[in-house]
């Protein structure tokens, strides 16, 4: 062994994690007498300041330069331990882990195998060290402009707080108007402020500012390149208005003849085939439907046309592409709502008056079909009402999850029910769950105004039978507090529908490279400490699109996503990884083997050389094109054979 | 009020006789609300769920053995809790601890079967005397096996379902076996009435004679015999298909081989039964069977396919008593009688006889006809 060589080992006790299984006086003992080994300790707590300052003086003091941390998951520390190295003047990457917890003491019972087994690792990871040499960390510059998609209340929250730091922000949204589902909504929990209220001085503000490119009815339909310098491809669907010339005067939609369902109003009002979808639309300029215009659909009408006095009507237009640069992307697609049709027993689309949470917000909304009225299909004011929880949440055959806002707007339907009409009010719920500020104060506040609360799960609707209940539908459920099947008689029913990832958020996910997770939602890089990155480096996710969530969790994400791309842009340059692969050029045999297996798209072919190559920003070091290459031509950093085989040896040994 | 304690040995007898599933539930009732029971009397399901999760169940209450095993609650707990499983397990538990009593009835049925092959007690010897003239079949070397099941094999009503099978497979040229001799009771309701030891005996027995004959499909009249062999003798290693009737005429009709010649001019309504429909999701064959025979018109009941209303002859249910007033067939032929039905279609033993029974209970109030859906092939090739 090289006589330079001078490893310093120190095993980590973890408080009794690790010491209660394995005896760790022995690993550093035994780890003493392994060649080139020159200091070896145990402490209670490497990770503290303490047992980092132990390491530090040993470089220091005698030397050391090979560092052995026997303890937890690199996964955790390592960065750790890398600072230690760096602060003391030596190269981060001659370190190595062994991670004697995860992988001996959680997953074995305390005696001398675990003590065994955990010598073995801490010896593989001495015969490593010796092979490991310095590697430079690179960085890459960061573009300073950012894209947002998605104008939600999540997407308008993100490219507000960055473009109010003077920095460019392109917002796309697919829709007409920015403002998302907020806009439909009639009130907001536990305030109660009316939404639109709320939105609209943001919306305006998105309009203003001079540092938000807004593009709607665009969807962004192509990404490349990486963190700090991602090509972007958007599409803006031809509107057939020019936006430069309309006024907004809304003539064309007050003239057009043709109508259809409204999207904005769930189905339950009409639009014209030229529409803004609602009053406070941003931008306030229509859209003509192609598939509903009469003109595209049998070349006859341009009514529009006639009666546009700043001659803003321009059909000829098309479909435009458009190329951006940003530095990184925050994805705040949103959520689709629950189409309750499939649970046929409660009748939703055939039963009138049985109506979904999102319809509910239209009838109650002043701008909705009804002005705000709350009305049945027949347009007599409902004298009661059931609101049913988890509709499609909370239940295997649908989707396992809690929608988690359900509860909490279900409460605000009451209060709206009982401030409308009077009426009673039935809910029914399987767990009430109001955790959140000022949540269960608004539980207790609409107790107080007598509504009825029914613990279990509506098994059944059906239309009333006799001549006195016309009108009415029977609920069915079991009340789990009486222990009684119980039949209730209202007119109306509103059925609380789960939050469902976009439709389309697969297309997206491959556009973006994003992993999704099990319930179809974006995948964020850490549950607990890192909410709103991905694995995709400078690819931030935030409100529904990763999970269901109200609006203060919403906008709370948005603006911790944005100080994570100012940062960014902050500090002009994003580290990298160091690990990475390369390809031999004289051994690849260009027989593109590992072209196709990178997940990270890292690996492209150069056709004139006819060998592969790895972008070294892409690559994350898996090495799944190093274990795959038949000529043995990739190598990763701090993953060369020599090292692996080191390692084993020193396992077997 | 009554003060109890928590008997965690009572729950885990419950979990080792097959209840796994039971801490799952999270108690919101849909299984109550859904489940048939309770158009007729009360059946509190969740409560039980709760009762054993909790160890204080009450082995000795009726509650242990009505569930009919319909799957209506399993098909939509929210939990995806076999609800079906836990209702096994407690039975099992009473069946071989004793810790309470098995119904007379059953215990009778099961006696039976344990003794003689067959529910209804009858000597194992006359097993094959539905099929006269005695069908030469039993000699070929077909790989495929009729079963007709224990209750059209003795019952004299349902024997008339067998002997038309019999006759439809010979018409389309089917070239099968029947064996009587060896053949015995599938153990359906064995195991749904908790009798595990019986049930593995009885399908070992029936493995190693289909085995012995060379048999590699079995078609059944029984939705409950298809659902046993396909599902628990499969788990249990067997290789051989199963094929229930309607699917196989379905079959047969599409490949030509089935051939109507007269009108059968009829307004039949087809009453999905629970292990078709429901836990095999067969429900498209036996209508496409009903609208090849010339002649019928089909009517639809409200609560048709995976939402079929159940017979009340399931889990062991056929040979227990159930008191007038709380009978389903009985609400299920009104429901047939509200569409102007003239023949009720079934393509299940235990359905014939609990309606042939309700027609009995109205009296002359319903004129019906009952038929199987082999019946009414059987009318059409005539």
């Amino acid at each position: 062994m090289d006589d330079d060589i001078k490893i310093g080992v120190y095993v980590c006790h973890c408080g009794h994690n690790i010491a209660d299984v394995i005896d760790v006086e022995d690993v550093a003992q035994r780890a003493r007498k392994s060649g080139n080994v020159s200091v070896s300790r145990d402490y209670v707590y490497m990770c503290s300041s303490k047992g980092q300052n132990l390491i530090k003086q040993d470089i220091m003091q005698l030397g050391i330069n090979r560092v052995v941390v026997a303890a937890c998951s690199p996964r955790l520390y390592e960065q750790t331990f890398q600072n230690v190295l760096r602060e003391s003047g030596l190269n981060p990457y001659l370190l190595q882990i062994a991670n004697v917890r995860e992988q001996c003491a959680w997953v074995h019972e305390a005696g001398l195998q675990a003590t065994e087994k955990a010598n073995r690792l801490v010896h593989g990871a001495i015969r490593r060290v010796s092979h490991h040499s310095p590697v430079e960390e690179q960085s890459v510059p960061v573009f300073p402009a950012t894209l947002v998609i998605g104008g939600g209340i999540a997407g308008i929250q993100a490219a507000l707080e960055i473009a109010n730091s003077r920095h460019v922000v392109y917002l796309v949204e697919r829709e007409p108007s920015i403002g998302g589902h907020m806009a439909q909504f009639d009130k907001t929990f536990p305030t109660l402020d009316c939404s639109a209220c709320i939105l609209t001085p943001k919306m305006n503000e998105v309009s203003r500012n001079p540092y938000i490119r807004l593009m709607t009815y665009s969807e962004v339909t192509d990404v490349s390149g990486y963190v700090g310098n991602f090509a972007v491809k958007v599409k803006r669907k031809a509107r057939y208005i020019d936006e430069d010339k309309c006024v907004g005067c809304g003539i064309c939609q007050e003239k057009c003849p043709w109508s259809t369902a409204s999207e904005f109003d769930a189905g339950l009002g009409m639009r014209k085939a030229v529409y803004t979808p609602f009053p406070q639309a941003i931008p306030n300029i229509p859209v003509i439907d192609r598939e509903r215009c009469v003109y595209f659909l049998k070349g006859k009408c341009r009514a529009c046309e006639k009666v546009c006095e700043a001659q803003a009507i321009n059909f000829e237009q098309e479909d435009m592409y458009i190329d951006l640069q940003v530095g990184s992307i925050i994805v705040a697609t949103g959520f689709d709502v629950f189409d309750p049709t499939p649970i046929v027993q409660y009748g939703y689309g055939r039963l009138p008056n049985v109506f979904t949470s999102l319809e509910f917000e239209r009838l109650c909304s002043p701008s909705g079909p009804t002005g705000g009225q709350l009305k049945l299909v027949s347009g007599r004011t409902p004298e009661s009402v059931a609101i049913i929880h988890c509709v499609g949440s909370r239940d295997k055959n649908y989707n396992a999850y809690c929608s988690r806002v359900c509860c909490m707007h279900s409460l605000k339907y009451s209060h709206l029910f009982k401030e409308k009409t009077g009426g009673e009010v039935y809910q029914l719920y399987i767990d009430m769950r109001c955790a959140g500020k000022a949540y269960e104060e608004f539980y207790e506040r609409v107790q107080g105004e007598h509504v009825h609360f029914i613990r279990g799960k509506l098994a059944s609707i059906a239309a009333g039978v006799t001549d006195a209940e016309e009108d009415n539908l029977i609920l069915t459920c079991e009340d789990t507090l009486l222990g009684n099947l119980i039949n209730i008689s209202v007119d109306m029913v509103v059925l609380c529908v789960a939050l469902e990832p976009r439709h389309d958020t697969e297309q997206l996910s491959h556009i973006l490279r994003l992993g999704r997770s099990h319930d179809g939602f974006f995948l964020e890089r850490h549950p607990k400490l890192d909410p709103v990155a991905t694995m995709s480096e400078g690819i931030f996710v935030v409100g529904c699109c990763q999970g269901p969530k109200d609006i203060p969790d919403t906008v709370a994400q948005a603006s911790a996503a944005s100080a994570r791309a100012l940062a960014m842009i902050s500090k002009g340059k994003m580290e990298m990884g160091a690990i990475t692969a390369s390809v031999d050029e004289v051994v690849c045999s260009g027989c593109k083997v590992c072209n196709a297996l990178c997940p990270y798209s890292a690996i492209f072919f150069d056709e004139i050389s006819n060998v592969s190559r790895v972008n070294q920003v892409l690559c994350k070091g898996c090495n799944v094109c190093g274990a795959a290459c038949p000529s043995g031509a990739i190598s990763t950093r701090n993953f060369s054979t020599i090292q692996i085989l080191a390692e084993i040896e020193g396992v077997l040994a | 009020m009554a003060l109890i304690t928590p008997f965690q040995e009572a729950a885990a007898l419950v979990r080792e006789a097959g209840g796994l599933e039971l801490d799952q539930c999270y108690q919101c009732g849909l299984c109550t609300g859904s489940c048939p029971w309770n158009l007729v009397r009360e059946f509190p399901v969740r409560k039980l769920i709760h009762q054993a999760q909790l160890g204080v169940i009450d082995f000795e209450a009726e509650y242990t053995w009505l569930c009919t095993t319909c799957r209506s609650c399993v098909q939509c707990c929210p939990r995806g809790v076999d609800i079906i499983d836990i209702m096994k397990a407690m039975r099992r538990v009473v069946a071989e601890t004793g810790v309470s009593k098995v119904p007379d009835s059953l215990w009778l049925a099961v006696s039976n079967i344990a003794g003689s092959g067959n529910p209804l007690g009858q000597p194992a010897g006359q097993r094959g005397d539905w099929a006269t003239p005695p069908t030469k079949k039993a000699k070929t070397d077909s790989g495929i096996l009729y079963f007709p099941c224990c209750i059209p094999a003795y019952e004299p009503r349902l024997k008339k379902v067998a002997q038309a099978t019999a006759r439809i497979l010979e018409a389309a040229g089917v070239d099968y076996k029947i064996l009587p001799e060896v053949e015995n009771c599938c153990g359906e309701s064995v195991r749904k009435s908790g009798h595990e030891n019986l049930f593995q005996s009885l399908a070992q027995k029936n493995m190693q004679a289909f085995s012995n004959a060379g048999i590699n499909k079995i078609i059944v009249n029984s939705p409950h015999c298809y659902d046993t062999f396909k599902k628990e003798y499969t788990e249990l290693g067997a290789e051989f298909k199963v094929i229930h009737i309607v699917q196989y005429l379905s079959q047969l009709i599409d490949e030509g081989k089935l051939k109507f010649s007269t009108e059968v001019k009829k307004k039949v309504t087809y009453h999905d039964s629970c292990y078709l429909a429901r836990h095999n999701g067969i429900y498209d064959e036996p209508r496409h069977v009903l609208e090849s025979i010339p002649g019928i018109e089909i009517v639809e009941m409200p609560d048709i396919k995976e939402n079929t209303l159940c017979c009340g002859g399931g889990g062991g249910r056929i040979w227990m008593d159930t008191k007038k007033n709380e009978r389903f067939s009985d609400l299920r032929l009104q429901q047939a009688k509200n569409v102007n039905a003239e023949v009720l279609a079934l393509s299940c033993p235990y359905c014939m006889l609990n309606f042939e029974d309700s027609l009995i209970d109205f009296q002359g109030a319903v004129s019906m006809e009952i038929k199987d859906i082999v019946e009414l092939v059987c009318e059409g090739i005539a």
